[in-house]
């Protein structure tokens, strides 16, 4: 099945400049965000996957941002090329975003539903008493009860979920094609991030939206993604589809992050770990990034970085143990467990 | 295990406001024991009184009403500063955010030298330096990091400073609040690792507090489900998992995410009707009851049959 494209990231470089020099953010990052799909982007903090999904709607600090090298390409235009005032005409239109804390995205001092309105106002023209109407159509969408009432009330008077629930209501108003939701569930609680997953899988799928949806809960991204792409030290190291992903891993970072996951058939022996840390982006060090957290590395991984490697037409991970001279070696028992069920995957879908 | 209980809570209350409007009821008469040597578990959302009731216990908030008795003693007659250090020497408490609870101007070396200093447990610089040394590396960091910064460190390293200091004083009682829900994913495993390692070496007690049930599970012997300021669950962890009674404590069980896109695929989740299972508060039948050995669940009298009977079942289709 041939999907059309709607976003084209190709070969992004970014770097801060900084008191202690220049951190190395994002180091040639390339994926394609297909039309109707949920492309997850998994990683630790620091690698790189929130400043990835900035560059697309130009929200980096100019200050002390450069970005070295890439092209963004949304239907005929580079948005790294778009000048700010036609990327206004962009954002919040075309591409919307959600942030992790419902809180400081929302603007204390305004009603919400003035909050809501807003983008109608300004991107759809919307006269004021037609945008109050739509705003409060939306806010009944995404399940805020006694919308009619709430429309006057501060973000304060929200709870948490329902905040978040006002933010998605604003991203949604103008009907975008493109969603970008940075760890949108991260600060709520579980019984409450369950609702919200449901609520952007529903209007998803009313919408058609496609939707770039950043977290590092494995769990979530099991749940609501189609696509994953995992992230380390500023570049993907693997991409894949969900089951490609979560079934049979290629990368040693990413059989690290599912093993390191306690599950809850799991019984209780120690946790597998990454031992150490992710490395400073100051100065990268030569070769593979995680060479020196990987029980796999192999020499090379010590002198070159490896490109990707496809695995299937859909997948392809950054590892030299995919070289053909590659040595065999022994996975962790709990990927081989997912490689197991993998298989039986594969063999049903075959039928 | 050993079945000394190190900590009993009995009608636990702290009420903010009492008597006003406003007034909230974040810990509403909970008891229960810790025994010595268990990891117990406190899980529940954002202000279900988990994290209230861990500062009851540390006493940095004292408590409206009720006992608690740690080594044998009421820990509400304790107020002069003796008594205090005293007290605290034996209980230390590991923080949510690692970089927010170390002093950013202090070494590491001042930081884990700190308790040991207040509490005079050490005769000169150089006897303390040695055991900060020793503290590092049972908390696998290096000792050459003792002269620096906490900003000099990652999230994941900063918190086994934290838990360095927290067993500087070796103390028999930690109470662990959110302490790896600010960390990455990888890290999270490494301190959970860590943290059982040393229980094991010191014999330690903790008390667990989180909100993310997957690692509660893993780490606790037995785990309370709190909501609303009340206990409505308490059990072997097991059997929190394989035969959760209360509603509540399964609609939560129902809303983690597994790493796994089939069994996401199939989910089904139950929504809690909290209406349903709110009691009035003076009805003298309404409690605690013990459903099966060991497991209790907060209901009305009269329900407790309905549970023996769900218990029952649940048991069954685990063996089926």
């Amino acid at each position: 099945m041939e999907r059309k494209s709607i976003l084209s990231v190709k070969d992004l470089t970014i770097s801060f400049n900084t008191f202690e020099g220049e951190v190395n953010a994002v180091r040639g990052v390339t994926f394609d965000l297909e039309e109707g799909e949920t492309l997850a982007l998994v990683g630790e903090s620091g690698s790189g996957k929130s400043v990835s999904t900035k560059a697309i709607t130009q929200l980096l600090p100019k200050r002390n941002t450069t970005i070295s090298k890439g092209e963004i390409w949304y239907h005929d235009q580079d948005l790294l090329k778009t000048s700010s005032k036609d990327m206004k005409k962009i954002r919040g239109k075309d591409i919307a975003m959600i942030f992790q804390d419902p809180m400081t995205s929302l603007n204390p001092t305004l009603t919400v539903g003035r909050q809501i309105a807003e983008p109608l106002i300004e991107h759809q023209a919307m006269s004021k008493q037609a945008a109050k109407t739509e705003a409060i159509s939306l806010m009944k969408k995404v399940g805020i009860i006694g919308a009619e009432q709430r429309f006057q009330q501060y973000p304060h008077q929200f709870s948490g979920g329902m905040r978040q629930r006002v933010m998605i209501a604003i991203a949604l108003a103008c009907h975008p094609k493109i969603l970008i939701a940075d760890e949108p569930t991260t600060a709520l609680d579980v019984t409450i991030q369950a609702q919200i997953i449901d609520l952007l899988k529903e209007l998803q799928a009313e919408f058609d939206t496609s939707t770039i949806f950043i977290t590092h809960d494995l769990g979530v991204v099991a749940n609501i993604a189609d696509r994953v792409a995992v992230m380390y030290a500023g570049r993907i190291v693997e991409i894949g589809t969900v089951d490609e992903i979560f079934y049979n891993p290629k990368h040693p970072y990413t059989w690290g992050l599912l093993a390191s996951m306690p599950t809850m058939k799991m019984e209780r022996e120690d946790l597998y770990t990454i031992p150490g840390s992710p490395p400073n982006l100051l100065n990268v060090p030569t070769g593979d990034p995680f060479a020196s957290r990987n029980m796999y590395a192999l020499e090379i991984d010590f002198q070159e970085e490896p490109q990707m490697f496809k695995v299937s037409d859909t997948h392809y991970a950054a590892t030299w143990l995919l070289h053909p001279n590659a040595p065999e070696i022994e996975v962790p028992d709990e990927i081989k467990r997912r490689n197991e069920r993998f298989a039986t995957i594969l063999a049903t879908k075959g039928e | 295990m050993n079945k000394n209980p190190i900590m009993q809570i009995k009608n636990l209350k702290k009420t903010y406001n009492p008597e006003k409007d406003n007034e909230v009821r974040a810990v509403d008469n909970i008891s229960f024991d810790i025994y010595e040597g268990e990891t117990f578990g406190l899980v529940g959302e954002s202000g279900s009184g988990k994290s209230t009731t861990g500062k009851l216990l540390m006493k940095l908030e004292d408590m409206t009403d009720g006992q608690v008795i740690f080594l044998g003693e009421s820990i509400q007659n304790k107020r002069s500063r003796q008594d205090l250090l005293a007290f605290r020497k034996n209980i230390q408490m590991i923080f949510q955010d690692p970089y927010a609870s170390l002093n950013p101007k202090m070494t590491v070396k001042d930081i884990i030298g700190g308790p040991l200093e207040v509490h005079k447990l050490v005769s000169s610089r150089k006897e303390r330096d040695e055991m900060v040394y020793n503290l590092l590396e049972q908390v696998g960091l290096s000792k050459s990091f003792a002269n620096r910064y906490p900003k000099e460190f990652s999230g994941g390293q900063c918190q086994r400073i934290g838990i360095a200091r927290a067993l500087a004083l070796k103390p028999k009682f930690i109470v662990a609040d959110e302490a790896i829900s600010a960390l990455d994913v990888s890290i999270q495993a490494q301190i959970v690792n860590l943290m059982r390692q040393l229980k094991q070496e010191g014999n330690l007690t903790y008390l667990f507090i989180a909100h993310d049930l997957s690692m509660v599970k893993y780490i606790s012997d037995r785990i309370a489900v709190m909501n609303r300021g009340k206990i409505l669950e308490l059990a072997t962890s097991d059997d929190i998992y394989h035969v959760p009674l209360h509603p509540y404590t399964e609609s939560l069980l129902s809303a983690i995410p597994e790493p796994d896109p089939e069994s996401e695929r199939n989910r089904q989740r139950m929504a809690y009707d909290e209406s349903k299972f709110t009691y009035d508060q003076d009805d003298p039948h309404i409690g605690l009851f013990e459903i099966t050995d060991k497991h209790f669940v907060y209901c009305h009298k009269d329900e407790v049959e309905g549970y023996k009977q769900k218990a029952e079942r649940l048991k069954q289709a685990i063996i089926v």
